[in-house]
């Protein structure tokens, strides 16, 4: 009877927190929504393309403030030499923090908004939302920069990838709505048309994405591989463990009666 | 069990040096080997011996984790970031004692219900419900000011949303909150203090009442699924039939509970030590900034069923005091309770619907603070705060009415 109890009352719990889940997905659902890096921290080859994409488009505006290169070179397994010619920015030493060369006062001034550090932007935002925002660039000649993000509306990062990318056009259905009796038109987006090519197709895009996003969570959290391979082995540890507690209280227990 | 004369008789050596010395052997001989739990404990029992495991897990990481972080406004964040990084095991370190966190929450949370569920609370152990109680307060004062010390924007907007609410107190909730904050906003001194209390005060408290909550479980003896005293039924020897001795039966099936609990644990630290945001908040990954708020504030999740009370009311004040009564009232339910019966296996159908409606509604309650407070959301933290309310108001009524099982002579034990 109390199990039957615990159990309708912990289903009940369930069901409603469920059914509420249902609920609270309000607004409109775009695909774009939906997209993900497909990005693996153990993958070595990945995060040493994704670390000379960062150091190559996005290093000369945005700091990696918590990393070294010298820790980067070493968990990423770049030699020493190749770490010199291919990370280190001019006049900086192979034990400094990742820091851009451009000035947050210079930022401001150009872009109106100092670059962010994105040291933790994986883990504030989420893969995720990086790799959205990366791709969901679009003309818009209202914004000062020609291009505007679906992720990021009114961002004031300038597309720095339309070379790979090209440029695309966003395709934007407008939605006639009545909320609270006045009536409100919406835009939503549809789709994107590539306007002008760039040196990648969709899919080598994709890919220097998935590399480059796969840097950024690395470096939001540089032991994340080791903590999941380390994690396997504490947990068949622990089932060993458990195995012989159970073994050992269920001789002791023999002889309650 | 009474003290003996001659606590070194048949020792020698270091042994018998010893206990002449530091009454070892007598402590553990009547504290593990003489007092006798009873044989009937189930799944739920496990929650207390791994209460105190997180705490120990707490202090060590907890020690470890002052050696390197700075309590200061300008330096909290990135310590914490440094200690991720460049600290030999920081990481592991950080993440024992975040997940510690929220996993206190979880025994403690099931360690309760427990004591709801087989009426742990009812005479003679109202103390020991009572200590338990003070136990859950201290834990949450150490888990908010803790919250704050990472110094994240969640961090920083949460403490500013809690230590607000005791400006609610009329007259002198201004001066309070000045006094708590040291500042006239969140801000270093703040900071420092949290600190302080968080690693040395609140730590002793919390010592301090585990020790007082076993020493009251030592004089009333344990409860029981079948909430009946085993005391009540002793051998010719005087000691309890239901009885067996606490070490080494329980001691090793708590290992057992230390094991399957250790999967869990390490489950999370090493696969999602975030667990989707709820033990370490995506907003507190950006430094505390006061011209940035987050999209919307909500508190750990341990806090949510009371954070969804407070904003189930459109004034602040009431809102705070119901926050306030929904924990008071838990330190009453020794006297709420009227029911012939402790345990839920003999009350009447009443109570077990009071009980598992509760449920419902603290996990509901939970969920709700997490969401935005709007629309239907607010409907429903209204109606969940009325049950949950209903829970104890209506409890003198109900349990008195409702016709219930009598209680068996002896414990239910299948071997």
């Amino acid at each position: 009877m109390r199990k039957s109890v615990v159990i309708a009352a912990l289903g009940l719990a369930l069901a409603l927190t469920s059914s509420l889940g249902f609920a609270a997905g309000s607004g409109p659902h775009a695909a774009w929504m939906d997209w993900k890096p497909g990005n693996d921290v153990s993958n070595i080859a990945s995060l040493q393309r994704g670390a000379a994409n960062f150091m190559g488009y996005c290093a000369g505006c945005h700091s990696l403030k918590y990393n070294r290169y010298s820790r980067v070179a070493a968990d990423l397994n770049i030699p020493e030499e190749q770490m010199e010619k291919l990370l280190l920015l001019p006049g900086t030493k192979k034990g400094d923090y990742m820091i851009s060369p451009m000035q947050a006062v210079d930022g401001e001034a150009w872009f109106g908004k100092a670059p962010p550090d994105l040291s933790l932007i994986t883990r504030s935002k989420g893969s995720d939302y990086v790799f959205q925002f990366l791709k969901t660039f679009y003309v818009d000649p209202k914004h000062p920069n020609g291009t505007n993000n679906l992720a990021l509306p009114g961002t004031a990062m300038p597309h720095v990838l339309s070379a790979l990318q090209g440029l695309q056009e966003a395709k934007f259905e407008t939605v006639e709505k009545t909320v609270d009796g006045a009536k409100v038109s919406e835009s939503h987006w549809q789709s994107f048309e590539l306007a002008s090519p760039g040196q990648l197709s969709a899919e080598e895009y994709d890919a220097f994405l998935r590399d480059t996003v796969n840097f950024l969570e690395y470096a939001g959290e540089p032991y994340k591989a080791k903590r999941q391979s380390l994690g396997v082995w504490v947990i068949l540890f622990l089932l060993v463990f458990t195995g012989f507690a159970y073994l050992l209280k269920r001789e002791y227990w023999k002889d309650v009666k | 069990m009474a003290a003996s004369t001659d606590t070194t008789a048949g020792k020698t050596g270091f042994r018998a040096w010893l206990n002449k010395r530091l009454p070892v052997d007598e402590f553990v001989d009547s504290q593990l080997i003489g007092y006798f739990a009873p044989k009937n404990f189930n799944l739920w029992y496990f929650f207390g011996s791994l209460a105190l495991l997180v705490f120990v897990i707490q202090i060590l990481s907890g020690i470890f984790l002052t050696m390197h972080y700075k309590p200061s406004e300008a330096m909290a964040f990135d310590s914490v970031e440094y200690i991720m990084r460049e600290v030999e095991w920081g990481w592991l370190i950080r993440y024992l004692h975040s997940t510690g966190a929220s996993f206190f929450f979880i025994v403690v949370y099931l360690h309760m219900f427990r004591a709801l569920m087989y009426g742990s609370y009812r005479a003679p152990r109202e103390l020991l419900w009572i200590l338990g109680m003070l136990l859950y307060l201290a834990l949450m004062a150490e888990a908010f000011m803790g919250y704050v010390l990472p110094w994240g924007n969640m961090s920083y907007w949460g403490a500013q949303v809690i230590v607000n609410l005791f400006g609610t107190i009329p007259v002198i909730g201004p001066g309070i909150v000045e006094w708590i904050r040291g500042d006239y906003g969140i801000a270093d001194s703040t900071l420092n203090r949290f600190f302080a209390l968080h690693v040395i005060a609140v730590p002793f408290a919390i010592a301090f009442l585990i020790l007082m909550h076993l020493v009251a479980l030592r004089q009333t003896g344990s409860n029981n699924p079948d909430g009946i005293e085993i005391k009540a039924k002793t051998g010719a020897d005087g000691k309890p039939l239901d009885g067996i001795p606490f070490h080494p039966y329980y001691t090793v099936k708590d290992i057992v509970g230390v094991g399957v609990f250790l999967l869990f644990f390490c489950g999370v630290i090493f696969f999602v030590p975030t667990f989707g945001g709820l033990f370490l908040e995506k907003p507190n990954f950006e430094p505390a900034n006061a011209l940035s708020t987050p999209e919307h504030i909500a508190p750990v999740w341990y806090f949510t069923a009371f954070y969804a009370m407070l904003r189930a009311v459109p004034d602040q004040q009431m809102g705070a005091l119901l926050m306030l009564l929904a924990i008071v009232v838990l330190f009453f339910l020794p006297w709420l309770d009227r029911s012939p019966v402790k345990s839920i296996r003999y009350k009447g159908w009443i109570s077990k619907l009071a009980l598992a409606l509760f449920v419902v509604a603290f996990v509901a309650l939970s969920y709700l603070g997490l969401q935005p407070a709007d629309g239907l959301y607010v409907i429903l933290a209204r109606i969940f705060t009325a049950v949950y309310f209903a829970f104890f108001i209506l409890m003198p009524w109900y349990t008195s009415i409702e016709t219930c099982k009598p209680a068996p002579e002896r414990v239910s034990y299948h071997a």
